[in-house]
């Protein structure tokens, strides 16, 4: 199978290019990313705020299976439709620090797309952890779902 | 080849996983590495084994004590460190295109 999204972590860098193509218009592709509605559903968190401009901010709310609930929020720095979003990010309550995003949207044909974000990090042993942390998470998945199982057989 | 497919036998394991991702922060003794499990030390000595003997391990003699730290040119080789994140924003792209799908009909 085909791998549509690519990441691209070069050694001892503190900075990061994930790039797909999309089978979408420009206009959708970037109309995912600032509608509001439309990010709560594909990112599958809740969204408190998004203000799609110069100087904006945005805040998110995800609530895990727990009911626990992450934070995460940034500023806006740019926001050129169908064309750029420069941001920051941030997980709040964790110790990975702010991150800075350069979105950029782009035309293929009428009816494809492509995305590139490219992230940079303030350091590269935090862009090595984040980029560690669905691996862990993956582990701990498995040992629950272990759990679950063996919770199961009791 | 049958070592390429022995490396991606190790990593199948979680607490092999597991077990490099501790070795990823800092080079650890067996033992270290032993108290972050449950299971019996001789289970975390066969999979120490084991992922020494792919090579994701290596051993390091210092004074008396054998250090474990992480092999990066093996782990670039195996590029999976990488893959679950990649996966995870494969899995969210697939998504926003299925829901914009419905948008531009």
């Amino acid at each position: 199978m085909e791998r549509q999204t690519k990441v691209n972590a070069e050694d001892g860098k503190q900075e990061l290019v994930i790039t797909r193509e999309f089978d979408l218009p420009l206009e959708l592709l970037f109309k995912a990313y600032s509608d509001p509605g439309i990010v709560e559903q594909w990112m599958g968190t809740k969204v408190l705020k998004l203000e799609n401009k110069r100087h904006g901010s945005y805040q998110f709310e995800t609530t895990d299976p727990k009911g626990i609930k992450y934070g995460f929020n940034g500023t806006i720095h740019e926001f050129s439709p169908d064309r750029k979003i420069i941001r920051t990010f941030e997980m709040e309550n964790t110790p990975f620090g702010v991150q800075l995003e350069f979105l950029e949207f782009e035309k293929l044909t009428d009816n494809t797309s492509k995305l590139s974000m490219h992230i940079v990090f303030r350091s590269v042993a935090l862009r090595d952890q984040l980029l560690q942390l669905p691996f862990a998470k993956g582990i701990n998945m498995a040992h629950n779902r272990l759990q679950d199982i063996v919770s199961k057989l009791k | 080849m049958n070592l390429r497919r022995d490396v991606f036998q190790a990593i199948a394991d979680p607490t092999r996983r597991a077990i490099l991702l501790l070795a990823a922060s800092q080079a650890m003794t067996a033992g270290a590495i032993a108290s972050n499990f449950d299971t019996a030390r001789p289970t975390v000595s066969k999979h120490l084994h084991i992922l020494t003997e792919c090579k994701l391990l290596v051993q390091e003699q210092n004074g008396r004590e054998i250090y474990y730290h992480l092999n990066p040119k093996k782990m670039k080789e195996l590029a999976d460190f990488i893959e679950p994140f990649r996966k995870l924003w494969d899995d969210r792209f697939n998504k926003l295109e299925a829901i914009m799908k419905k948008y531009s009909r």
